[in-house]
């Protein structure tokens, strides 16, 4: 089970959460504009990575916010959890809010 | 030795001789002693038969004396409180211990199947799957006589009477495994003012010093591991779990350990409750659970009274009980010579050491010899006699050629033999937590290499043998721990031990040769459990299995509770020569979890009976249960679905409940609706962004039906919304969706939209709805005296007000979800239960009725209105349910994009429709396929979504999606039904009942 830092609320079981996909999906300004094929690309085609991933996870069971996660797919490490950015529709550029680095819980190794 | 138990020796042991217990296995009475467990027990009485192998119903002794275990596999208890498949060898006796042996029919001493070992040959590698293939209609029947014969034990019957318990747990080092190594690290890490936790398996801390003689700083070991074990249970912050086992090690060094309490008065928390499952976050932890001895493979030596070295030792020393008379010692490296030394010493005679390694042993060969003992270098035994118990031994001389026939020279009578073939470090959880392994060529195990998470491995799981060695690693690992979380570490001196001076290495003996070749010879088990040969694993690489994994699940290597423990090595190394590969190039299998078997029970936890589920009940709901209505699950809500009359059934019920509705007046408990309160300046355009219709254009006061999309443009909720101010919406949402649509909007809100400003606040629970519904709704209204009149031209359908009701504040809306003149009253939860009494006194005079969610049902059906949910699957769209005027034409919204994708453009997408039953009387099955004609076989063209019987219109009525449905209208299409001819059924505008919609307008 995860452990995942809320930036707002801290490390809590991953039970407490609710996975919300990759993040940095834009939502098209004019989906009118779009071809069949471009909506469908922003519609179902997700970059799927083996290794590092961003992606939103919501504190549903907790304080309800929505913040970003760096995660490593194939090792679950966490590198860090972000606020999502205010600035525009790309949720994944976010500033660093709360990362798991140092704390030991998902550093390997530990140092 | 007494007559009782006749193997018990007169003295030692770390058993209580003053309290006896009674016990039973396998209906028969015998005794042992506090301190026993069930297996040393079952020896000191001389029981060795307990049990018969899983496919060829050999007869099975005791094998180890831990966790390894693989043939005294037992039920414990009877009846609802049995447990099936634990180990005898971790099974504390208790007075009273009922334990039956789980294989074996009629019995493990004459069992039927046992005829399978005279077939022998036929019962090779992939049997069940080449034998039962043909014919394909005969599995059913094969499956049936497989299943009797195969599996551990018994379910029990009944629901479990005893108590489990789940305990959540953080600390800074998690140590498993209580051994000389666990308890360095555990000192050194709470030394240095960590919080720690020390869980052991065994119910008292020592793990190998309890069963050797072994001193530490000139004391006994185990009175070291008693003192050490004593001092961390003073220590604030720690926590010490005997009888636990740690047996899983998940993602995020998450932990679970099954404790044992019942019979386990160290149990830190104690009560009442048989097991324990603790779930532990650790920021670091310590692997000190030790390693698991080898068996030997050679002819038969699955024999009762093949027994592992150490496990004689331990029952020797231990114990207290002697599992032999006569032994002869089998063995590849110097370990199992202690096990000679002790039988020695408990005045057993060993007729004789047989060491494969040509060169002998260390310094502990030379104490054997000047105890007598005859030790046979460079030789192997080749097969044992006895059927229910060993009765002797063949010995050959080995030139270190596996694969050669030869002819056994000597023939010694014994009546046990201890086998050793070295030692596997338990990495279990090291591998689990996603950790490399290494092989080490010279000590021909598997050691634990790099860590992914946050963890260390110590002592002899970590491939340091001796004492002194693992009281070293012990304390390394502890500070590492330590020097990790950035504490700093405490002074902590290593005790003197004796390092294994003078040992000689272990050689690699990995399958004695036998007087025939290894496809002919007797029996060769690699793995006990699960009937495993050297044949059966060479057949597999014969046929083509290469990789370790499929020859695993091809020969049932390591299935079951061994996972691994046991016969993992040997059957690698059998593969690798098999194969002409190297044992590194082979691999192993993936260790998961669970390390030993965990009970239904303790993984069920408190979660049972009606703590199985959070259950959600409305402010109301005293009410409905004193009134006797059967509750409908909606989720975790606990619904009245109808509510029965002087004996009604379901149907009779909802037939008055709907009469009542059309005709006069019925009331319902709407409670569970889910309502969002969204607030803020850009709430109109973040609605118009998240609804189909436009919402800028509703004046405050007035209510709208909504819907929202996925963005793929399918129908996802509905729901009324009201707009209750310029910048406040009330929303509401179906009973399942009042979570999912408030965490969507927010997630738009807050990922994609931030610069909007809105708030949105649940308040499913804060109000409670009652719906009034009928010709005489009004009329209630006005009798219970309210200060708005209430009248179609002052106060019309689609619109909300705010009122004082019966004295009561509330919010009237005048909505309907049954087609008739209705009001919803919505009201703090807190006064809901009186207003709802208010309204059934006065509902007297109108013959009202409260009705439940299958009239709600049938009403709606009636009226064709959709359930989202029930009517839709997440493949519907609103065009497919002809919701085409609620697609606002001027505004994007979610997934109005999506309407125009070539899939949903599709002439032939299924349309929801209303179906009537030719017969006019068959209410079709929910979920009932449609077909296009009546003979077979014929293309399904859709399926019914609801069906019900309406009284009001005297006939069924179902509604359901059909491809092109609404193209179709009047054209009859058939409804399969099993067994019976398909049913002719009419294609019809899903609104049966007042097609105009005029009666809720009055």
């Amino acid at each position: 089970m995860l452990l995942i830092e809320c930036p707002w609320c801290g490390p809590r079981a991953e039970t407490e959460f609710s996975y919300g996909g990759e993040a940095g999906i834009a939502r098209p300004a004019d989906p009118d504009a779009l071809s069949d094929a471009e909506w469908a690309d922003y519609l179902f085609y997700r970059s799927n990575p083996k290794g590092a991933h961003r992606e939103l996870w919501n504190h549903d069971h907790g304080c309800r916010r929505w913040f970003g996660v760096e995660r490593d797919t194939a090792t679950y490490r966490i590198e860090r959890s972000y606020v999502l950015s205010h600035t525009g529709s790309d949720a994944a550029t976010g500033s660093d809010a709360a990362t798991n680095a140092g704390t030991g819980y998902s550093s390997g190794n530990g140092d | 030795m007494t007559a009782a138990q006749p193997n018990r020796l007169r003295q030692n042991g770390r058993i209580d001789r003053t309290r006896p217990l009674a016990f039973s296995f396998d209906g028969k009475a015998y005794e042992g002693f506090a301190g026993d467990t069930l297996a040393s027990a079952l020896i000191a009485n001389g029981v060795s038969l307990v049990g018969r192998s899983f496919k060829l119903r050999r007869p099975r002794g005791i094998v180890g004396s831990g966790a390894e275990e693989p043939n005294a596999i037992m039920q414990i208890g009877e009846g609802a409180a049995a447990q099936p498949n634990l180990p005898a060898t971790q099974v504390g006796l208790y007075d009273g211990l009922v334990a039956r042996s789980t294989r074996g029919w009629p019995g493990v001493r004459f069992d039927l199947g046992a005829i399978n070992d005279v077939f022998g040959r036929v019962l090779g590698a992939g049997f069940y799957y080449k034998t039962f293939m043909y014919p394909r209609s005969w599995w059913k029947h094969y499956e049936l006589a497989i299943r009797k014969s195969a599996g551990f034990g018994q379910a029990p019957e009944g629901p479990d009477p005893d108590r489990y318990e789940h305990m959540n747990a953080h600390c800074d080092v998690l140590v498993a495994g209580g051994g000389p190594a666990g308890l360095m690290a555990a000192l050194a890490a709470a030394k240095s003012g960590a919080r720690v936790m020390l869980a052991d398996e065994q119910d008292e801390f020592g793990g190998s010093l309890l069963a050797f003689a072994a001193s530490i700083d000139g004391a006994p070991a185990a009175e070291w591991a008693a003192a050490a074990a004593e001092e961390l249970r003073d220590m604030e912050d720690c926590v010490l779990l005997p009888s636990s086992t740690v047996f899983g090690y998940y993602d995020h060094n998450f932990l679970t350990i099954a404790e044992r309490c019942a019979g386990s008065p160290d149990s830190s928390v104690g009560g009442g409750v048989r097991e324990r499952l603790w779930r532990v976050r650790a920021r670091q932890v310590v692997l000190a659970q030790g390693s698991l001895e080898r068996p030997l493979v050679f002819c038969n030596n699955d024999r009762p009274g093949v027994m592992l070295a150490s496990a004689v030792s331990t029952y020797i020393k231990r114990y207290a009980v002697l599992p032999g008379r006569r032994a002869v010692v089998f063995t590849n490296n110097d370990s199992a010579y202690r096990a000679a030394l002790s039988l020695a010493g408990a005045g057993a005679e060993v007729a004789a050491i047989v060491d494969s390694r040509p060169g002998g042993a260390g310094d502990l060969g030379l104490r054997a010899q000047a105890l007598g003992i005859p030790v046979h270098a460079g030789h192997v035994v080749t097969d044992v006699a006895g059927r229910r118990r060993v009765t002797g031994a063949s010995i050959a001389p080995w030139n270190g050629e596996s694969w050669e026939n030869v002819e056994s020279t000597i023939r010694i009578d014994c009546d046990l033999v201890a086998v050793s073939g070295g030692w596997s470090p338990a990495v279990h959880l090291h591998s689990q937590a996603g950790g490399q392994l290494a092989w080490d060529d010279s000590q021909l195990c598997l050691l634990p290499a790099e860590a992914r998470q946050a963890n260390v491995s110590a002592g002899a799981g970590n491939g340091q043998w001796s004492l002194g060695e693992c009281l070293a690693d012990g304390l390394r690992a502890g500070a590492e721990t330590v020097s990790r979380l950035g504490l700093k570490t405490a002074a902590i001196r290593v005790p003197g031990a004796d390092a294994n001076a003078g040992e000689k290495l272990i050689e690699p003996m990995w399958r004695a040769p036998a007087a025939s070749d290894a496809d002919r010879c007797p029996r060769q088990f690699i793995d006990f459990q699960n009937d495993t040969t050297v044949a059966d694993i060479r057949l597999a690489a014969r046929e083509g299995y290469r990789n370790v994994e499929h020859v695993k699940r091809y020969t049932a290597l390591g299935f079951g509770t061994d996972q691994g423990k046991l016969g993992n090595i040997n059957g690698m190394a059998v593969l690798a020569d098999t194969l002409g590969k190297e044992i590194p190039e082979v691999g192993t299998t993936t260790f998961r979890p669970a390390y030993t078997p965990v009970s239904f029970g303790v993984c069920a936890g408190e979660s049972v009976g009606e703590l199985y589920d959070p259950v959600r009940t409305t402010a109301i709901h005293e009410w409905h249960v004193a009134a006797g209505a059967p509750m409908e699950l909606v989720g975790q809500w606990h619904r009245p679905w109808y509510f029965p009359r002087d004996g009604e059934d379901l149907d009779a019920a909802v037939a008055r409940e709907c009469l009542a509705v059309r005709n006069s007046l019925g009331v319902m408990d709407a409670s569970t609706l889910g309502k969002i309160d969204a607030r803020g300046p850009d709430v109109v355009e973040f609605l118009e962004r998240i609804y189909t219709h436009k919402v800028g254009g509703m004046q405050v006061g007035r209510c709208a039906y909504g819907i929202m999309l996925g963005e793929d443009g399918m129908l996802m909720d509905d729901g009324v919304m009201a707009r209750a101010g310029e910048q406040r919406f009330y929303l509401t949402t179906t009973t399942g969706g009042a979570a999912s649509v408030l965490s969507w909007m927010e997630k738009w809100l807050q990922t994609e939209w931030p610069e909007l400003e809105v708030y949105l606040t649940s308040l499913t629970d804060h109000y409670s709805t009652i719906a009034v519904a009928g010709p005489n709704s009004r009329g209630l209204l006005e009798k219970l005296g309210c200060d708005i009149p209430l009248d179609k031209e002052r106060f019309p359908f689609m619109t909300v007000k705010p009122a004082v009701l019966a004295g009561m504040d509330v919010t009237l809306f005048r909505v309907s979800f049954s087609g008739e003149l209705a009001f919803e009253i919505n009201i703090a939860s807190n006064h809901a239960l009186a207003m709802w009494r208010t309204i059934m006194e006065a509902g007297v005079e109108f013959e009202g009725a409260p009705y439940g969610t299958e009239t709600m049902h049938v009403l709606r059906a009636e009226k064709g209105f959709v359930i989202a949910g029930q009517d839709t699957d997440g493949s519907v769209t609103p065009v497919d349910l002809g919701m085409n005027w609620l697609l606002s034409r001027e505004k994007d919204f979610l997934g109005k994009r999506s309407l125009r994708r070539p899939d949903s453009l599709r002439k032939d997408r299924k349309q929801w429709v209303g179906l009537l039953s030719l017969d006019g009387r068959t209410v079709l099955g929910e979920g009932t396929q449609l077909v296009g004609e009546s003979g077979e076989p014929a293309a399904m063209c859709g399926h019914v979504t609801s069906s019900y019987f309406s009284t009001s219109l005297g006939h069924p009525i179902a509604l359901a999606l059909v491809a092109g449905g609404r193209g179709r209208n009047g054209e009859t299409i058939y409804a399969a039904r099993p067994g019976l001819e398909p049913l002719p059924v009419q294609i019809v505008s899903p609104v049966f009942y007042d097609r105009k919609g005029q009666r809720q307008h009055v």
